[in-house]
This record gives structure tokens, C-alpha cells and sequence, in this order.
């Protein structure tokens, strides 16, 4: 019987495969719900700090801080770059890097220079092979991201700024839209852009403690860590949706391979049957 | 007139707590803070410490923050919490080790060597699924 066994071992693999792929297909299908919840948790801190932020500087009118101040001249480019720490989950990291290396090139073209953050071991690894400096890295946030781990990461990069060693600033991630669709953004994250003021209420002043610029800075500080925060959320949600679909996908083109390799292997198997029988005829009518 | 404030305590994972208040305690950068309704306008950093919120039935709830931001408005107390103990040394050192953690990162040619071949291992055999189905695509047009 010609490639039965050869068709029988090839399967048993793509049935391990599945068995695989089907596995991650329904751990991320669980987790997409956790991660979106974590998402949803921070909004009311995201409203309020806006809201703080934005009565401090309608009490301070007079005072400019280094983070809203737009630099003349851009010699240096920061980027915070989210990423997964695993792969398997279709071109999610793939499309980002692309949006990356788009906006790095046309700074590039500009002479500047440009300095990394990456968050999560694949943007790492993608780009330490193409020779871009890494400032500052940090990986296994797990399932559930802690500020904690990204304050040093994001406090590289203030300072860089700070020290004017750093005049713009992005962050890059993948924004969830719904389990299906995930869109790679690049959002300026320093200097603030402009926001839209709420209404102005009556006019008054607050008691300061310490001082209105040392808590305006915390505040901003603050902010920006959790821009970044809601970053790496909206990123891991994509990575569990996209993960999700891609195994599925995988998972279907397997079961559909497998009953393709079935019918070619019932098809080899009768062929055989067939050619014995006819074989047996012939010898018996030759006898 | 109330004599009753609405607090909101949100830390940037969640929401702590959110309701009416009759005193609100906490720790401020300069002081012990004790904030009854119509308290003047006011905006502190807050260290380490407890926020006790007074409610109108006489129960008091507890929170513990790690420092944060406290605003006092003519409507509404906001209390910004940190989950982590936030010091300048403190983020001087995390920022040091994600500067560590990058140059590791990038020396790292051979870590998780293990993970990393049975995923790319995976990886193929997902690919060659999508090849396969192609190709058979291809055949039976």
C-alpha cells in the first residue's frame, strides 16, 4: 500500500497540532474578558486625573511646564514601544513594528535620531537585530500589569526629556477596537498635546501643599504613567483577540487537512484492495 | 444645606471607592488632614499612609494608599491613590533597572532558547497548515 503509513504519521501531526492550537484558541478566548475588564477599571482614573489637570492649569495660566512646552527644534525621537512577550498571535506585533519603523524612518530622514523603550520581548528582539538603541526595557507584565513595572521604563524616558536629550515622544501599541479588529496607533505622548478645556466655572484658587509646580509635575508624571498603563492594556487585549482568531484559523485549515489527508489515504488504501484483488483474478485466470 | 461631600478614590487599576462622605482623613505631604463639606479648595500630594472616609451613617471606611494626590473642590473630594510607595530613589532605582533589563536584553543571544524553538517549531507547522491550504486551493480551481 503505497504512503499509508507515511499519510498516517502525517495525520497524527496535524492532529497534534490542532490539539495545540485549539488550546491557546480557548485560553485566549477566556482571557480576552479579564483583560477587557482591566481596561475598563482604568477610565474613572484616566477622567479624573484629566480633570485635575485641567483645573491646575487653569489656576496657573502664568506657568508652563517642560511637558507641555513644544520644542522648536526635534534632534532626538523617544519611542514606548508595547509589544507581546509571545508570539503566535497573527501579525499583531508585525503590523506594529511596520507603523514603527514607518514613523522612525521618516524622522530619520529628517536627521533625527531615535531612542527606544520596548515593552515586551518581541519588540525587543525585532528591534536589537535591526541596531536601534534600547534606553530601557522591561518583559513579563503577565496577565495582569502592574504599574509598578513600568514606572522605570517610562521614567527613562521623562528624564531623556527632561534633560532635553529627548524633544518628542511616542507611544505604540495596538488599540482594541473588538475582538476582531485591533489597529496599531502612534500617539504623541510628550509634549501633551493640547487638550480641549471643560467649561470654565467660577474663577478661584486652591491652598497649595507643597507648591502648585511641584504638584503640577506629579500630576502630569502621573498621567503620563497612566497613558502608558492603558497602553499596555488595550495592547494585551489585542494580543489575546488576535490570538484568538489566529489559532482559530489555524485550527480550522488543520481539521480541513486532516479530512483532506483521510479521503487520499481511503482512496490509497482501496486503490491497494483493489489492485490485489485484480492481481489474485489475474494469477487465478493465468493458472 | 448637605452637610455631606462626594469622594472618589480611583488608583490608575481601579476604582476604590466612590460616594458620600461626612470627613474624610488622610495623611498630606505636610500634614494630617481632617476635610469636612465645604472645605476651601485645596490640592496636596499625600504620603504613604490611611484614608478614612466618615460615611453619613456613622460607618467609616478604611484604604490604605501609597501616596497619590488629594483635591479638594467645593463639590467633591478626589483622591488620585498610587498602588506603589512612590519615592524618588525609589523610581531612581526602577528606572535603573529597566535600563539594566534593556542592556541584558540585548546581550541575551541564547535565553529561553527552549520556549522560543518549540514556538518557532509551532510557528511552522501553523504555517505550513496555511501553505498547504493554498495550495490546495490553487489545485482545485
Amino acid at each position: 500500500m503505497a504512503g499509508g503509513k507515511e499519510i498516517t504519521t502525517k495525520i497524527r501531526s496535524i492532529e497534534n497540532t490542532r490539539k495545540v492550537t485549539s488550546a491557546l484558541e480557548m485560553v485566549s478566548a477566556s482571557k480576552i474578558r479579564k483583560s477587557q475588564d482591566l481596561m475598563n477599571a482604568t477610565r474613572p482614573y484616566a477622567r479624573m486625573i484629566r480633570r485635575v489637570m485641567g483645573h491646575l492649569s487653569k489656576a496657573n495660566p502664568e506657568y508652563r511646564h517642560p511637558f507641555t512646552v513644544r520644542r522648536e527644534e526635534t534632534k532626538k525621537v523617544g519611542y514606548i514601544i508595547v509589544s507581546t512577550d509571545r508570539g503566535l498571535c497573527g501579525g499583531l506585533n508585525t503590523n506594529l513594528f511596520k507603523l514603527v519603523l514607518g514613523s522612525i524612518q521618516e524622522w530619520q530622514g529628517k536627521g533625527a535620531e531615535v531612542s527606544l523603550v520596548t515593552l515586551g520581548k518581541k519588540a525587543s528582539a525585532f528591534f536589537k537585530n535591526i541596531k536601534i538603541e534600547i534606553a530601557a526595557h522591561a518583559s513579563n507584565l503577565g496577565e495582569k500589569p502592574q504599574i509598578e513595572d513600568l514606572i522605570g521604563s517610562i521614567k527613562v524616558m521623562l528624564d531623556a526629556y527632561r534633560e532635553k536629550n529627548i524633544d518628542l515622544v511616542y507611544v505604540v501599541y495596538n488599540d482594541f477596537v473588538n475582538t476582531m479588529t485591533q489597529h496599531p496607533v502612534l500617539e504623541q505622548l510628550l509634549p501633551l498635546p493640547d487638550t480641549d478645556d471643560e467649561e470654565i466655572r467660577d474663577i478661584w484658587d486652591y491652598i497649595y501643599e507643597p507648591d502648585a509646580e511641584a504638584l503640577l509635575d506629579t500630576v502630569l508624571v502621573r498621567y503620563i504613567e497612566a497613558d502608558v498603563y492603558q497602553a499596555v492594556l488595550e495592547n494585551l487585549a489585542s494580543e489575546h483577540a488576535a490570538r484568538m482568531i489566529a489559532m482559530k484559523n489555524a485550527t480550522d485549515n488543520a481539521g480541513e487537512l486532516i479530512d483532506e489527508l483521510k479521503l487520499v489515504f481511503n482512496k490509497a488504501r482501496q486503490a491497494a484492495i483493489t489492485q490485489e484483488i485484480s492481481e489474485i483474478v489475474g494469477g487465478a485466470a493465468a493458472v | 444645606m448637605k452637610h455631606t461631600i462626594r469622594c472618589d478614590i480611583v488608583s490608575a487599576q481601579e476604582e476604590i471607592y466612590s460616594g458620600e462622605a461626612s470627613m474624610i482623613f488622610a495623611t498630606g505631604a505636610v500634614g494630617e488632614l481632617g476635610i469636612s463639606p465645604r472645605h476651601a479648595p485645596l490640592i496636596t500630594q499625600l504620603k504613604p499612609g490611611p484614608v478614612r472616609v466618615q460615611q453619613p451613617d456613622g460607618e467609616e471606611a478604611f484604604f490604605f494608599v501609597g501616596g497619590g494626590i488629594l483635591e479638594v473642590m467645593p463639590h467633591i473630594v478626589t483622591v488620585l491613590a498610587d498602588t506603589a510607595v512612590r519615592a524618588d530613589d525609589l523610581d531612581e532605582a526602577a528606572a535603573l533597572r529597566a535600563k539594566e533589563e534593556a542592556e541584558r536584553e540585548l546581550q541575551d543571544q541564547t535565553g529561553e532558547i527552549e520556549v522560543a524553538e518549540a514556538q518557532a517549531r509551532l510557528l511552522e507547522a501553523a504555517a505550513q497548515l496555511r501553505a498547504l491550504e493554498q495550495l490546495r486551493k490553487k489545485m482545485s480551481r
